[in-house]
């Protein structure tokens, strides 16, 4: 299990590492500000500064990009972030009642981190995974057939 | 290509792969080692063989025998009685295995498969099994012996429409892009199936890539593009690594990149991911989005056959669209236009969801009717509880009741029911379902995903979403049933993209079929269907209940009082309507009013 800041690297290297992987282009802004957030866990502003004045794409136009996507964030997330998808499929197998215990658990409102970062819950677009709903993904981790009992087990796993 | 006695498919679902899947394939693959099986027995990975409540499972072809609930320490046995004595275990076997709830099952009588015709029959990340089910013999006809308008002409004597849900005419598409003036040309895969529930694309472009890729050569050779992109969202991880391996082989058949079959033609492709947005599944987003800008829509025209992604004249269709291509080439636009209705010709791949026995992919021939695919192909509804509605065409598609269960699905009959094709999502929903509650969840959703660029989409889905909060809160108004139609209407016609244009749909389509049930929630304050719980209250039955203490004990707020052995009480102001005391008590005692 990878958790978010393992694998911390400093904010210049994480943009000179998806530069030097992807090609200095405008249209290459999406992949290259994914792979820094996977790297960082987040989007610096200093990474968003510094990846707008390598690809000469205004300050402005990177910010705007980086605040649209569900996938990329602009403020720090907890150590594990839990993924909980809310669409129909998983709502109709019984998805409010995990919902509800994973905030229970975790004493966090959706988009919240905990005080002591440990966890961030998110709500995730529908992840196709829907034969085996309710569904959640904690750090990359796929968890389907969620029962209300399978959640204090599953989050003890994290440390 | 090597011969194998023995295909072994291993599930690589995520889920599965924790519950201790990745130990059984490593014990798998070590004991077919140790017994010199290796050149006799294929280990292939796969999505997933059924509903991966099972545990671990494999598959073994030729025989067919499923295997489930296994763990590393059954392998040795299972390895030596299966491939060595060659007989089926039966303490592993799965039950009765087409009858249990799969993602991808057996084909029902009513079912024809053309899309998922390879799904879960070859190893998606070897070409040459592709090509051994006939595959790349459409893309060799092609590029030898037809000219671009000959390719138009059989999709047109097709009847292909665009499976992405729109149901645009594909050969009259490809026309108006190839017409169109501007180099290079680009070819664009929509692979962002955002619609929840709907995995269609994702099991065809993970068990069956080739067919994609296939279907976009042909597409290129025909309108005369030199680039392609498949747009995949990056929900869908495995997806876009088996995309790759499957173009990367392609190019090293050179079947991609430049003179295909030493022909002049030159074409590649690659995949671009997307980051997390809805709207990035509206085409002119998606370009925006490959452009590495937000993924907001623009007004159309111009259309992006004239104008498309850097400017240039784009092709977009979507991943089935382009899977149906070779079998069309392959097997002839006759035998293609002998499936279906009128105008909506071929098959379409659904995804079943929600109160129904046997969730999961299908694929049918169009002019099936609703009731056919609920009863005959879906085996019915759960518990055997009434039908109440199925939801068809994803989050911007209608509700529909009972009363339209013998309409035969097709892309108008379906618009003039007030729902949509959409792209293939379909929720049926039993009769505890609150239609107002649905509106309204499905509400909470388009406003969620509301790029924010035009006012009707961003404000509109807003208000209406606070409208129909407040009436499951037990807040409703008088009028607010005609606050929400001006709205929905309002939202409709004055919406830039399909997002805003489609958003009222579901609330659109319960006013008109379920308006009692508005109606009761804003003057009677009651939910019929007893979900919403602002609405509701818990009770106990004195006559049946015999004093346990069960709900008093497991009660989270102390809402319930009485002493053993006698009747209990539950407190309506305490009470926080969580339905706890109605789960555990064995006496069903516990009623909801």
């Amino acid at each position: 299990m990878t958790s978010q800041t393992e694998i911390a690297v400093s904010v210049t290297e994480a943009v000179q590492n998806a530069l030097d992987y992807y090609e200095k282009k405008e249209e290459e802004l999406i992949p290259i500000l994914s792979k820094v957030n996977r790297e960082l866990g987040f989007l610096p502003q200093e990474a968003l500064e510094q990846i707008s004045e390598k690809l000469k794409v205004p300050k402005s136009k990177v910010k705007s990009v980086a605040s649209f996507y569900h996938m990329l964030s602009t403020k720090p997330l907890g150590r594990h972030v839990i993924k909980f998808c809310e669409n129909a499929p998983c709502h109709v197998a019984g998805g409010g009642e995990i919902w509800s215990a994973l905030k229970d658990a975790t004493h966090l409102q959706a988009g919240e981190t905990s005080p002591d970062g440990k966890w961030s819950l998110v709500t995730t677009s529908c992840l196709g995974l829907c034969a085996v709903g309710p569904v959640m993904v904690i750090d990359g981790d796929v968890y389907g057939n969620l029962t209300v009992d399978k959640v204090p087990e599953i989050l003890g796993r994290y440390e | 290509m090597a011969y194998f006695r023995s295909h072994v498919l291993v599930s690589n679902d995520p889920a599965i792969l924790k519950e201790g899947g990745a130990e059984v394939k490593d014990a798998l693959l070590n004991e077919i080692r140790k017994n010199k099986l290796s050149g006799e027995v294929e280990i292939i990975d796969t999505p997933r063989i059924s509903d991966g409540k099972q545990g671990p499972e494999i598959m073994v072809y030729p025989e067919g025998y499923h295997y489930i609930g296994l763990s590393a320490a059954d392998i040795p046995f299972l390895v030596e009685e299966q491939f060595l004595k060659g007989r089926a275990v039966e303490k592993f076997l799965a039950p009765t295995p087409r009858e249990k709830a799969q993602e991808l099952r057996a084909p029902t009588p009513k079912e024809v498969r053309v899309v998922l015709r390879n799904c879960g029959k070859i190893n998606p990340e070897n070409i040459e099994e592709y090509i051994a089910e006939n595959g790349y013999v459409a893309l060799a006809k092609v590029l030898t012996e037809c000219t671009p308008d000959d390719v138009l002409a059989i999709i047109k004597a097709s009847g292909l429409r665009g499976r992405g849900g729109a149901g645009f005419p594909t050969w009259l598409k490809w026309d108006l892009t190839k017409k169109a003036t501007g180099s290079p040309k680009y070819l664009i895969c929509n692979a962002d199936e955002g619609d929840p529930g709907a995995f269609m694309n994702r099991s065809v472009l993970e068990s069956d890539p080739h067919s994609v890729i296939e279907g976009m050569i042909i597409a290129a050779y025909t309108i005369g593009a030199s680039q392609g992109f498949v747009y995949c969202r990056a929900e869908y991880p495995i997806a876009v690594k088996t995309l790759n391996i499957a173009i990367e082989q392609a190019r090293n058949y050179g079947l991609l990149g430049k003179n295909i079959f030493g022909t002049d033609f030159s074409f590649d492709m690659e995949v671009r991911k997307g980051a997390g947005a809805f709207v990035c599944g509206e085409e002119t987003a998606l370009i925006s989005s490959i452009e590495g800008k937000r993924g907001e829509p623009y007004p159309k025209p111009p259309f992006p056959a004239t104008q498309g992604v850097f400017g240039k004249p784009t092709n977009i269709n979507n991943v089935e669209t382009y899977a149906n291509i070779p079998q069309i080439i392959f097997r002839g636009p006759e035998w293609f236009a002998s499936m279906g209705t009128e105008k909506s010709k071929g098959t379409k791949t659904f995804a079943m969801a929600g109160d129904v026995k046997q969730t999961g992919l299908i694929e049918v021939p169009f002019g099936i009717t609703l009731r056919e695919i609920v009863y005959d192909v879906g085996g019915g509804i759960k518990d055997d509880k009434g039908f109440k509605a199925i939801q068809t065409g994803g989050p911007m598609g209608g509700c529909l009741p009972s009363m339209y269960l013998d309409l035969p699905v097709d892309y108008e009959s379906l618009t003039s029911a007030g729902s949509m094709m959409g792209s293939g999502g379909m929720v049926v929903m039993d009769e505890d379902t609150c239609m107002v509650d649905i509106a309204r969840f499905f509400m909470e959703f388009t406003q969620a995903e509301s790029c924010g660029k035009c006012v009707p989409c961003r404000v509109g889905t807003k208000r209406i979403l606070e409208i129909l909060t407040r009436i499951c809160d037990g807040k409703g108004k008088d009028g607010d049933i005609e606050t929400l139609e001006m709205l929905c209407s309002q939202t409709i016609e004055n919406s830039l993209c399909g997002l805003g244009k489609g958003a009222a749909n579901p609330v659109i389509s319960t006013l008109k079929h379920f308006r009692s049930e508005y109606e009761a929630h804003i003057y009677d304050k009651k939910c019929p269907a007893k979900t919403c719980k602002a609405l509701i209250h818990y009770e106990i039955n004195p006559e049946k209940c015999v004093g346990c203490t069960m709900c008093a004990r497991n009660c989270p707020v102390n809402a319930i009082t009485g002493s053993p052995k006698q009747t209990h009480v539950i407190n309506p102001d305490i009470c926080i309507r969580c339905g706890i005391c109605k789960q555990v008590c064995n006496y069903e005692a516990v009623v909801v009013t």
